[in-house]
């Protein structure tokens, strides 16, 4: 065991857990941000993305200790963000979820790529969420919600 | 209303009497029907009087929140339900808001006298119930008002949760709701015709999309109890193999390990691990040294297996049905002749939320939290396995990340699990988490098929014979629904094939069922996944020869009566113009199916990209009755044509071999990412005043064979083996 410092969601955290934990399972279990999902545990279904500096990132394989000061941002406080407050309004008005459990994961990797590239192809979009599994696949409404996301950040 | 409570009279007929008949035959399971139709005409059972405070509450503050009698995993019942009831209330849906039932007898289904979500009746079946119960709750807001104004009902009329009298009275229902408890429950109440509905018909969006797009929705995996332990289970490399030895001390002496103990399963035995967090409980099971017993045990081999399923479709199986002349395709010269074998592997569902199902354990009482497809089932057995009635077991539904039928397990072994570790920890909440690795490597698979079919061609370029065979392990066998096997014939293997409504004189349909050392278990659409693949390509095949235009030649091939089938198809017709302007290296795949009485019409745009199929554009004809919610219908229809994709991914596949799954994540076994699926999928619903029928399964059947007829334009091959390794 060990104590680690995480700047997480704009705020200072401190944590005692075994050094190869997982980013993934700190922020559901010590930190209770349950908004981050566990899909898969070997970054092949894109449920776990959060932005570590500013990088959407696999959060399931990267030890704790890997992280260091680099800022932690989940699904709880990309709201704040105004590309992200952006991405989730269109993601409502385009009524993308259904069961759900890999929008997380599918806003913060659209968010990444829209503050990226502002006016994404179908092909960027195909590259930057092309990691994120949707087995509900409501592919066809995220592809519409990035695109108005887009046009609503001008 | 009594077209509708006529066709739900005429329901699955076979599907609901399975379950009627077979709930009770597990023991213990109160099996209670509560349409008026179920009994014999010498005993009418009464309807079930569904009390509305069960359903509805309706708070000072103008909330009104209605209480879902299913399990929400994506198909959007959590929104479509409530607007139902909502319509017959006259509610202000801006007010509306909510939750999942937990397991009780009154939220059982209608029709099936269980509570579960499966076979798409949500809608189907709850339709009529939650029309009556915003009705009569409606007449009870009506009746308060009338007492007060001393005024008659006729004189008032509702609207967006206000009652309306006469001289400008007007009362809204918060202020009514106490007063509205009090009145008796109408026995029988007018419902609205199709032409008055606010709501019903209406495209709404989703009650919970806010919640599962700022991270704030639940699932069962987030839930965080005081005291809670994580539990994880070493389960046996092969099915049904049981642990010999296990050294388990490196594992015990991970800091915050609580303990590991041997349990039983529904197949062979293996090792529980609690800890006080997921990561440990991982680690301390991958440090144990297990030595499994594999004697007696079955190693099943897809490789080996398919070679025998192979010879078997040369043998005539169990007859499931036989119209006109069976030695007819004997008479038809090879010429004018057919013969194609199809091979179809074991699917996972693989939920996006891995399986979980918390319990605790109180001596004389439990509590559990599962996002269940099967309610009353998983609260009994949790209840036998701790020795507890199943009342006693207060059963939470917890919100689900998916699940396509995984989630409704006959023997409930994932609850199963729980309730036996939480036995040993008394007053401890138990939350037992399947990693992707068990999910995937743990069976309740989509069974591996072979079909053959020989085809006899009349001079009208119509199939005059037709002779299948189909393999493939029973889904109903060895479960509490066995006794739903007639005559050697599981009904899940062979619909989609048996009850074709196309019109083939001589039509001659058999079935093998070997068993095979693997679990099976109904995978969204269920039968309908094999076998509309291999109608919808061979009637396409039989289409091109004839030199006809595919949805002209199905029309001509389809019984007059199939209304629902020729429905879609003209409506395809139409709304898929763009067929006939293409750009160069793409091709169009047409295919129709009927399931859960629902029909599908499909054309796909498909080119070749990196010798794998690109789906360019999807266009879907439906016809579900009445839509409920057009957003949703659209919803599933562009959901679960992507879903269907993983037919046809390279490796999208469950094989074993010596007994061992040769899969064990996502990097494996691969479901359609982004890219796989349909670019665009435009949605186009019959108008119908029919009784709604369900959306969630009859997407998936139509889209792999659309997908090959269009890769089989391209390439002049047709494609009878999945997955689709090469093109």
């Amino acid at each position: 065991m060990a104590t680690f410092r995480l700047n997480v969601n704009g705020s200072q955290k401190t944590v005692d857990v075994d050094p190869s934990t997982p980013l993934l399972w700190v922020l559901r279990e010590e930190l209770k941000l349950t908004g981050t999902k566990y899909g898969c545990g070997i970054s092949a279904c894109g449920a776990c993305t959060v932005h570590v500096g500013g990088i959407a990132t696999r959060s399931c394989v990267v030890p704790v200790e890997l992280v260091g000061e680099r800022p932690i941002v989940t699904i709880e406080a990309i709201g704040n963000d105004p590309v992200g407050r952006a991405v989730q309004n269109a993601w409502i008005e385009k009524d993308v979820v259904q069961c759900g459990y890999c929008q997380s994961g599918q806003i913060m990797s659209a968010v990444a790529l829209l503050k990226d590239t502002k006016k994404p192809t179908d092909k960027n979009i195909e590259e930057s969420m092309g990691g994120n599994l949707c087995r509900c696949a409501t592919y066809v409404r995220i592809r519409e919600a990035i695109k108005r996301a887009s046009q609503q950040l001008g | 209303m009594q077209s509708t409570l006529k066709r739900e009279n005429d329901l699955t007929l076979n599907r609901r009497s399975f379950l009627q008949v077979t709930t009770a035959a597990t023991g213990g399971l109160l099996v209670s029907l509560y349409l008026p139709r179920v009994t014999s005409a010498q005993q009418p059972s009464p309807p079930k009087v569904y009390p509305p405070d069960a359903f509805i509450h309706i708070a000072t503050d103008g909330k009104i929140k209605i209480t879902v009698n299913r399990l929400e995993f994506g198909q959007g019942v959590q929104t479509s339900l409530p607007m139902v009831l909502a319509d017959e209330l006259d509610a202000d849906w801006s007010q509306v808001t909510a939750d999942l039932a937990p397991a009780a007898d009154v939220y059982k289904d209608p029709l099936f006298g269980m509570q579960m979500v499966g076979g798409s009746g949500s809608i189907a079946h709850s339709f009529q119930q939650y029309r009556e119960l915003g009705a009569k709750t409606r007449a009870m807001l009506v009746a308060a008002a009338t007492d007060r104004w001393q005024v008659a009902p006729t004189q008032c009329r509702t609207e967006n949760s206000i009652v309306y009298g006469p001289g400008n009275r007007s009362a809204r229902y918060a202020e009514l709701a106490n007063d509205a408890a009090r009145k008796p429950l109408p026995d029988k109440v007018q419902l609205k015709s199709a032409s008055e509905f606010r709501i019903i018909g209406k495209p709404v969006k989703r009650l919970d999309s806010p919640a599962k797009c700022d991270g704030s929705q639940k699932f069962g995996l987030d839930l965080d109890l005081p005291g809670m332990k994580i539990a994880v289970v070493a389960h046996p490399p092969v099915f049904g193999a049981k642990v010999k030895t296990v050294d388990d001390r490196d594992a015990r002496a991970l800091p915050g390990v609580r303990d590991v103990f041997e349990i039983p399963l529904e197949k062979g035995t293996g090792v529980a691990v609690v800890a006080d967090r997921f990561w440990t409980a991982k680690q301390a099971r991958d440090l144990l040294k297990i030595d499994w017993d594999l004697t007696g045990v079955e190693r099943a081999d897809t490789a080996e297996l398919l070679a025998k399923y192979k010879q078997l479709a040369t043998t005539t199986g169990n007859v499931a049905v036989t119209r006109g002349d069976e030695k007819a395709m004997d008479r038809i010269p090879q010429t004018n002749s057919i013969v194609a074998e199809y091979e179809f592997p074991y699917l996972a569902h693989a939920p996006m939320e891995p399986l979980n199902a918390t319990v605790k354990f109180e001596g004389d009482k439990a509590e559990a939290w599962v996002p269940s497809q099967f309610q009353t089932m998983d609260q009994m057995i949790i209840a036998q396995v701790l020795g507890v009635k199943p009342d006693q077991v207060t059963f939470h539904t917890e919100f689900a990340g998916g699940g396509f039928g995984r989630r409704a397990t006959t023997d409930s072994h994932v609850p199963k699990e729980a309730a036996l570790i939480a036995k040993r920890f008394r007053d401890t909440p138990i939350k037992l988490i399947w990693t992707r690795e068990d999910d995937v490597r743990g069976g309740y698979y989509r069974p591996m098929h072979a079909h053959r079919i020989e085809i006899g061609i009349g001079a009208d370029g119509l199939p005059s014979a037709w002779r299948h065979v189909i393999v493939g392990q029973s889904l109903l066998a060895g479960t509490p629904f066995a006794m739903m096997i007639k005559n050697g014939v599981d009904e899940t293997a062979v619909e989609g094939t048996a009850d074709t409504s196309y019109n083939i004189p001589n039509f001659h349909v058999s079935v093998h069922h070997p068993t095979v050392n693997v679990p099976v278990l109904w995978w969204r659409s269920v039968g309908h996944t094999h076998n509309a693949f291999v109608m919808e390509t061979l009637v396409d095949e039989l289409a091109t020869r004839a030199k006809l235009d595919p949805i002209a030649y199905r029309r001509k091939l389809l019984k007059t009566d199939a209304k629902k089938l020729h429905s879609v198809l003209d409506l395809l017709d139409q709304k898929s113009a763009w067929r006939k302007n293409l750009a160069g290296g793409r091709a169009v795949g047409i295919s129709c199916h009927e399931s859960f009485e629902t029909a599908v019409a499909c054309a796909v745009e498909v080119s070749i990209e990196n010798k794998r199929p690109r789906i360019h554009r999807a266009t879907v004809a439906v016809n579900c009755g009445l839509a409920v919610n057009p957003l949703s219908v659209e919803s599933q229809f562009q959901g679960g044509l992507g879903f269907g994709v993983i037919q046809l991914m390279a490796h999208g596949a469950i094989t074993l071999k010596d007994g061992r799954v040769e899969q064990r994540n996502f990097d494996g076994y691969t479901p359609a990412y982004i890219m796989d699926a349909p670019m665009t999928v435009d949605v186009h619903i019959v108008p119908s005043t029919e009784a709604p029928t369900g959306c969630g399964e009859p997407p998936v059947p139509v889209i792999s064979p659309a997908v090959v007829n269009a890769l089989a334009k391209l390439t002049g091959k047709r494609y009878r083996t999945l997955p689709l390794v090469s093109v």
